[in-house]
């Protein structure tokens, strides 16, 4: 046999036929995605699809329902306790946020210092986000006892500062407050740990060179440190955003949406009516009523992320 | 490990075939399938023998029969969802010991065990009219579920210090009961009610408060009523009752009265037999001296129904249709409430799951300790969610939703008037009894 007939019939071998089609680069593309697509089809889309459909429907636990268009959602609007639930979803993720990214970053800056036990400090930091969240929750429950709260112990047996305990989860706006503290809390070390990997990636060169022009602390950080942080202050801010916006461990262990549903969070109140109220349907529209907000962060993450003036400097849009 | 008549009598799941005592086993007679398994679905323990003397109930029925049991235990906020998905599966346990309301959510899913309550009705004293509410399908003579216990909620205080206020006795109507917590506060014991989202204690207290003076969330006709004269009368008590409170409990859940109670920060407050006995059995000493002190009895009976009200929280077991084996499920639950097993429970967990069965009010556990004796008669004064309506889905919801403490709490911290407060309560509550 010729070479020449030889390659014409392995030209015409099957395997040939496959081999020629997984060296298509999109072809390959397409089925290495595969399985992850089919991940995602099956954890993420049909459960936000299910999510979305029941919204549409009057399912209650342990029975199916029927489509009810729209009026999950207009009922919501005329009740008083989901219009709580979502100002104090954008109270307690405005306030909580910003409380975390000004902390955060002041601790990033000292531990990026040359401190003595500077590991050990590094560690000790993330202690607040190691501990499982409901333990927390369980230790600000006590440290909010209206009876038994250290604080309160503090300011009156000891201190004599005050002649009564504060009764922080009795009143809502105390209530409001302790949870966005506990929350604080909790969060400073995602946001401290995150921003000083970033701030640890900046070139000792650029503060040199910001030395040598003359530039004191404060322009330092304003010209230096502060662009160059920001792709990450980006995605660290987006997703503190999104983790304070749905969070619902620590509110529901602490008061269970109380005193008078007035600590209710969008995320605890869609548990409450779909779980314990048995309302599925309600309680999905809730957390459907949630997905806005929440594409609004991400979107927000999408386009500063892709603004690369913020990466490479003011001129190069 | 004791040998119970039934033991004795039967033989047992040990006895080979061939043995020669003529007394026909609880598998022959029950007409109990051959092979058959249970899986039993129940609450996790809240006092430690409960869960103890239920294991060792079941193995004494697989000695009797045969029948291997699995019992699982389900933490108390996941039960309900996890009997809606045994419901709604058609899969999963054969029986349930769920939450009150749940057999009547899932009615038509469920075994008919008619022949199963009318037979220990029969044999111990006849069942309490709210256990046979309980039970039985809404206006029917249909046994769905059986009830098994139900912890109540009668006052708890501190002997001594009520009787510094002036009482010789625990007031029984609310006049007094005001005055006695006016008099409390000025010594320096305040009393403190759950206004919390509490589960349990929060429920308890304002249910109590809403129905003794006459007022009740639906109708017979399931028609939402909170809005009357009734509801506002009872608010305006509370908001007087509110201002002798120990400070915080608007925000108090369950175990925050346990607390304050165990730290002699109160005097008075609500609560099961649990609470005594942690305190008469704590190894602290300071802690068990309150427990010689403390003691229970009804909260005051108003207007409203002319007897002592509570809620009590009932635990009612039923059996699905998806089971294979009905006939061994239901004389498991049978087994279970025979006086040899049912008392032993009783007698074991010192009464915290009373009984909806006259008969077991003779226990001697209720002789054991003066100061519980007040347990007893749970099942005579529990009402449900609900009341005056049916059990329904609407009424687990509305109980869920906290309407009626959060219409309380909100009068209490001074949000909203009572009319304003039994408006808005009508309002919540209507949502759900819309279908």
């Amino acid at each position: 046999m010729t070479i020449a007939a030889e390659a014409r019939t392995a030209h015409h071998l099957p395997q040939n036929w496959l081999v020629r089609l997984l060296d298509n680069k999109s072809f390959l593309i397409f089925l290495c995605l595969l399985p992850a697509a089919a991940l995602l089809l099956i954890f993420l889309t049909y459960p936000l699809g299910l999510g979305i459909w029941l919204a549409f429907t009057d399912t209650k636990i342990g029975r199916s329902g029927h489509f009810i268009g729209f009026e999950n959602f207009t009922s919501l609007m005329q009740d008083r306790v989901f219009i709580t639930s979502v100002w104090n979803t954008l109270l307690y993720t405005g306030v909580a946020t910003v409380a975390k990214f000004a902390l955060g970053l002041w601790l990033a800056l000292l531990l990026n210092n040359h401190l003595p036990f500077k590991s050990l400090l590094r560690a000790l930091i993330l202690v607040p986000w190691i501990v499982p969240t409901v333990l927390s929750a369980i230790a600000f429950w006590w440290i909010y006892d209206p009876q038994f709260s250290i604080i309160s112990y503090v300011l009156v047996d000891v201190l004599g500062w005050r002649t009564s305990y504060i009764d922080f989860l009795g009143e809502p706006w105390a209530a409001r407050w302790s949870l966005i503290a506990a929350n604080t809390w909790r969060g400073i070390p995602f946001v401290a740990i995150s921003l000083l990997a970033g701030l640890q990636t900046i070139s000792p060169a650029l503060y040199e060179a910001a030395m040598l022009d003359g530039a004191n602390a404060w322009q330092r950080f304003r010209h230096v440190t502060f662009p160059m942080l920001m792709p990450i202050l980006a995605v660290v801010l987006t997703f503190s955003v999104l983790f304070t916006f749905t969070d619902f461990q620590l509110v529901y262990a602490i008061t269970r949406g109380g005193p008078i549903n007035s600590t209710h969070l969008m995320a605890t109140l869609a548990f409450q009516r779909g779980i314990p109220g048995g309302q599925l349907g309600e309680g999905a529209a809730i957390a459907v009523a949630m997905i806005p907000f929440l594409v609004l962060a991400t979107l927000f993450s999408y386009y500063a992320l892709a603004r690369r003036k913020w990466q490479q400097g003011e001129e190069n849009d | 490990m004791s040998i119970s008549r039934r033991d004795v009598l039967i033989g047992g799941a040990g006895l080979a075939a061939g043995a020669t005592m003529p007394v026909p086993s609880i598998a022959q007679t029950a007409n109990i399938e051959k092979g058959a398994t249970l899986r039993v679905l129940r609450p996790t323990k809240f006092v430690d023998p409960d869960q103890t003397i239920f294991n060792e109930n079941t193995e004494a029925f697989t000695k009797a029969t045969g029948v291997q049991v699995r019992v699982d235990y389900a933490s108390w906020e996941d039960l309900r969802p996890q009997t809606a998905v045994t419901a709604n599966t058609g899969a999963g346990p054969d029986i349930v010991v769920g939450w009150a309301d749940d057999p009547h959510i899932f009615a038509d899913k469920l075994v008919d065990l008619t022949q199963v309550a009318e037979d220990l009705g029969k044999k111990y004293g006849g069942w309490y009219p709210v256990a046979e509410k309980y039970g039985k399908k809404d206006k029917t003579n249909t046994w769905i579920s059986i009830p098994m216990g139900g912890s109540g909620g009668p006052a708890v205080y501190r002997e001594s210090w009520v009787k510094e206020a002036g009482f010789d006795k625990f007031p029984t109507d609310h006049a007094g009961f005001l005055d006695l917590a006016r008099k409390l506060k000025a010594n320096g014991h305040p009393a403190g009610f759950a206004l919390g989202n509490a589960v349990g204690d929060g429920n308890s207290f304002c249910n109590w408060l809403v129905w003794s003076h006459g007022g009740y969330m639906v109708d017979e006709n399931n028609k939402v009523a909170i809005n009357s004269k009734e509801t506002i009368e009872a608010l305006k008590y509370a908001k007087a009752l509110y201002e002798t409170f120990i400070p915080g409990t608007l925000s108090w859940l369950d175990i925050s009265n346990n607390k304050a109670l165990s730290a002699g920060e109160i005097g008075l407050t609500q609560n099961g037999v649990s609470l005594y006995f942690s305190i008469k059995n704590a190894k602290d000493e300071k802690t068990a001296a309150i427990g010689k002190d403390l003691n229970h009895a009804p909260m005051p009976i108003g207007a409203g129904v002319g007897r002592p009200t509570e809620t009590a929280l009932v635990i009612n077991a039923m059996v699905f249709k998806h089971t294979k084996f009905p006939n061994a499920a239901k004389e498991y639950l049978r087994f279970m409430m025979e006086n040899d097993q049912y008392d032993k429970w009783l007698t074991g967990c010192f009464g915290y799951w009373t009984q909806p069965l006259k008969g077991y009010a003779k226990s001697k556990v209720w002789e054991s300790d003066p100061k519980i004796l007040v347990y007893r008669d749970t099942w005579e004064r529990a009402l449900w969610s609900g009341y005056k309506g049916a059990i329904t889905e609407a009424a687990g919801t509305v109980n869920a939703e906290y309407v009626m403490v959060q219409m309380v709490a909100s009068v209490c911290a001074g949000q909203a008037t009572p009319e304003e407060a039994a408006a808005e309560a009508e309002r919540r509550a209507k949502r759900y009894y819309r279908t």
